[in-house]
């Protein structure tokens, strides 16, 4: 397919659609959705789509949108939904279910504030909230990650050594609503780059077993412990699909996460999404004065590219962590999960969290700005720095 | 005593379980031995008679049960006592995830019947949103809700299936409220069809059972299930308990065609509703109001009559 100029909703819900489609000769697909601002275009695509053997269930809520994609997973269908804030909140009961059972689900998220007050804008703080459930994660800087990380998810996720849901997010409006030039893939690209779907443990007559019953505790363990190790096996497995895909597509998804100038940086940023995008040119520009700033930009959240950062991060002093996220009493959750990376194996290293564009307020290269500055001042981390808020306005 | 409808033809007597045909218990049966239900159970009835129904139209069926009693039958990994694919849903979502299992059904050209096994809480409460909008897609499904009047599960709570007066562990002075009308809540959904059953009636509870197997689009279908654990009640009196309700008209039997058309299946016989709270210590006779119960009863039948009558099935 020509590159188009489309949305980040428009590039997902058509990503979904085309990788759905792609199953047509197994099991089909099937999709529950349910509207939300700002993903609902996602839906509305999908729900537009010529499936040849598919079905899309317009159904009354989030959580039911889930419910009938663990159905049709468990029946064999590549399956797959989208959502956004307070409707991730709403589903969360069968997020987790999808991840218990073990189901190849993929599931775009438009990062939006959680509310009340209600705020459409972009916060990661909704998808962070789901990171302890046995999902994959994977957060986007543009459009074209969008589209690239949908499709590989399904790759990803549906690889019998891991079975695990995906979850694609992008930022609100920044992404879902901005039109970008973006390589979309064709469909037969897409049968090229997806297998059909061979779900191991799917219900059959010839077969029948009882899933979910009771279990007791023995059992509970052994079954966290193997998606434990599922979760160990992704990134050798991300890397196994990231090639096969510059095969059939022709460019390159990324890894787990990027660095920027950080092999002789003293000063590194980490950050994710699209305010990794403009931490960059920053970096861009303050390397061009001479400071030796670097950045990392993280792709995969879950499971966290630990030792990745760890080595990006090797010749850094200080570290400062941007969230678009707040956890309550806490701070940052991305700079919580690098501050565990480096426990016990670099206690030298100075790491800061900086509260950035909460609630959708707009992360400009003078916010970033901010983050060095302050960051170059200090001799010790402290709490979370709460970027956009004057002084004076801050509570101690 | 008018004769029972569906009993016409019927050996005098037939036993529960002797008038559905005896399918011998094999590996393939739907509720095996090794269950964990209490004794008594109304739904261990209920599963056996669908087991046989199944059987008997040689059918398979798969099961999406939320959290209720029926998600404990089976016993603890890794055995099960259910004999056919079976996949534990959350509380609310059993009829979203039975949606997506009959797609692919369908769209795979493949048979067998995606039911819906659930208790009154997961069907009046807090399933009631997806099990409303199942039926207004009228997915291809059988939802069958066992009603026991109870959250049996955890113990003995209220529900809104709960009748008038009964003591339950959240209204320990006895529930004020009625319990809702769901039949006529599946029926205002215009799904293809919807019915009660009692394993009293079991030739009609079988016909039901195979009507629905036989719809395009979704069935909805209320047992009955004495819970002897949470109405008090002696478990050898299970099946008398649900005969008394459906001949006294406290559970009428009848079935709603797409919410149009009524068919009323057996007259009460003007039995005393007074005999049926008697049996069961969930109720306490000096607080019910058997005047009320009685109207309130003789009023509904009526209206179904009428409803038999002006829009006959
Ligand atoms: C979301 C959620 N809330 C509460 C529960 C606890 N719970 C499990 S079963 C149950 C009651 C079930 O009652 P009912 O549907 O009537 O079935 P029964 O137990 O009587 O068979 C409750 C409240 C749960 N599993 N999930
Ligand atoms: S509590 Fe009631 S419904 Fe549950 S298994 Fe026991 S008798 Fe059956």
């Amino acid at each position: 397919m020509p590159v188009e100029i489309v949305t980040g909703n428009h590039a997902a819900g058509y990503t979904l659609a085309v990788a759905g489609e792609a199953n047509r000769n197994a099991r089909g697909a099937t999709c529950g959705i349910y509207p939300i601002t700002p993903q609902t275009e996602i839906v509305e695509k999908v729900a537009a789509f010529p499936f040849t053997k598919g079905r899309v269930v317009p159904v009354e809520s989030e959580h039911s949108a889930m419910g009938v994609a663990i159905g049709g997973s468990l029946g064999g269908a590549r399956s797959f939904t989208a959502s956004s804030s307070n409707g991730l909140a709403y589903m969360v009961e069968n997020i987790m279910v999808a991840g218990f059972y073990r189901l190849p689900i993929v599931m775009v998220a438009v990062n939006r504030t959680l509310g009340p007050p209600w705020n459409i804008w972009a916060d990661q703080g909704d998808t962070l909230m789901l990171r302890d459930f046995p999902w994959i994660q994977f957060y986007c800087s543009d459009n074209q990650e969008v589209t690239d990380l949908t499709m590989l998810a399904f790759r990803l996720a549906e690889d019998h050594r891991i079975l695990l849901p995906v979850l694609v997010s992008m930022d609100a409006f920044i992404l879902s609503h901005t039109l970008q030039e973006t390589d979309l893939p064709t469909q037969e690209q897409a049968d090229r780059y997806l297998p059909d779907l061979e779900l191991p443990h799917r219900m059959r007559h010839d077969d029948p077993k009882t899933l979910g019953g009771l279990v007791w505790p023995d059992a509970t363990t052994t079954l966290r412990m193997e998606s434990h190790e599922a979760m160990l096996q992704v990134p050798a497995a991300y890397e196994q699909c990231r090639t096969t895909f510059k095969d059939v597509f022709g460019r390159d998804p990324g890894a787990a996460l990027d660095t920027f100038h950080t092999d002789d940086a003293d000063t590194v940023l980490v950050a994710s999404g699209t305010v990794a995008t403009t931490a960059r040119e920053v970096v861009k520009r303050r390397r061009a004065a001479g400071e030796k700033v670097g950045l990392v930009k993280i792709r995969m959240f879950r499971p966290f590219p630990e030792q990745a950062l760890r080595d990006a991060c090797a010749s850094a002093v200080k570290v400062g962590v941007l969230d678009r996220d707040y956890a309550a009493g806490v701070g940052g959750v991305w700079w919580q999960d690098t501050r565990a990376a480096f426990q016990g194996r670099r206690d030298d290293l100075l790491i800061q969290g900086y509260l950035v564009g909460i609630g959708g307020g707009d992360v400009t290269p003078e916010t970033v700005d901010r983050v060095l500055d302050d960051l170059g001042g200090r001799d010790a981390a402290g709490g979370p720095v709460w970027t956009d808020m004057k002084p004076e306005e801050v509570v101690a | 005593m008018s004769t029972a409808i569906e009993e016409r033809g019927m050996p005098e007597g037939a036993g529960v379980l002797t008038a559905i045909p005896e399918i011998p218990c094999t590996e393939d049966c739907l509720l095996r031995p090794g269950n964990t239900n209490c004794g008594g159970c109304g739904m261990s009835i209920g599963l056996t008679m669908l087991g046989r129904a199944l059987a008997e139209a040689n059918e398979t069926a798969m099961f999406a049960i939320p959290a209720c009693c029926g998600a404990v039958t089976a016993g603890a990994f890794p055995t099960t006592s259910y004999g056919v694919p079976t996949v534990n849903t959350t509380f609310a979502a059993a009829p979203a995830v039975a949606s997506g299992l009959a797609a692919v059904r369908d769209m795979n050209g493949e048979s067998g019947q995606v039911v819906v096994w659930a208790g009154d809480g997961g069907t009046y409460d807090i399933g009631m949103a997806t099990l409303s909008a199942a039926a207004e897609r009228n997915e291809n499904i059988i939802y069958i809700c066992y009603d026991n009047e109870i959250y049996g599960n955890t113990g003995g709570q209220r529900s809104s299936a709960t009748p008038p007066g009964a003591r339950t562990t959240t209204t320990p002075e006895g529930k004020r409220e009625d319990k809702k009308d769901i039949i006529g809540i599946m029926a205002a959904h215009g799904v293809p069809y919807a019915a009660t059953l009692s394993m009293a009636h079991p030739a009609d509870f079988r016909r039901k059972l195979m009507h629905a197997f036989q719809t395009e689009g979704m069935s909805f279908l209320l047992i009955h299930s004495p819970c002897p654990t949470g109405w008090k009640s002696e478990p050898g009196d299970s099946v008398e308990l649900v005969r008394l309700a459906v001949r006294s008209g406290l559970f009428p039997l009848y079935e709603v065609f797409e919410g149009k058309r009524w068919r009323i299946n057996t007259e009460p016989d003007g039995a005393d509703p007074a005999e049926y709270y008697k049996r069961q210590r969930r109720f306490k006779l000096e607080d019910l109001d058997l005047d009320t119960t009685r109207r309130v009863c003789a009023e509904r039948f009526e209206r179904l009559k009428k409803m038999a009558e002006v829009f006959p099935a």
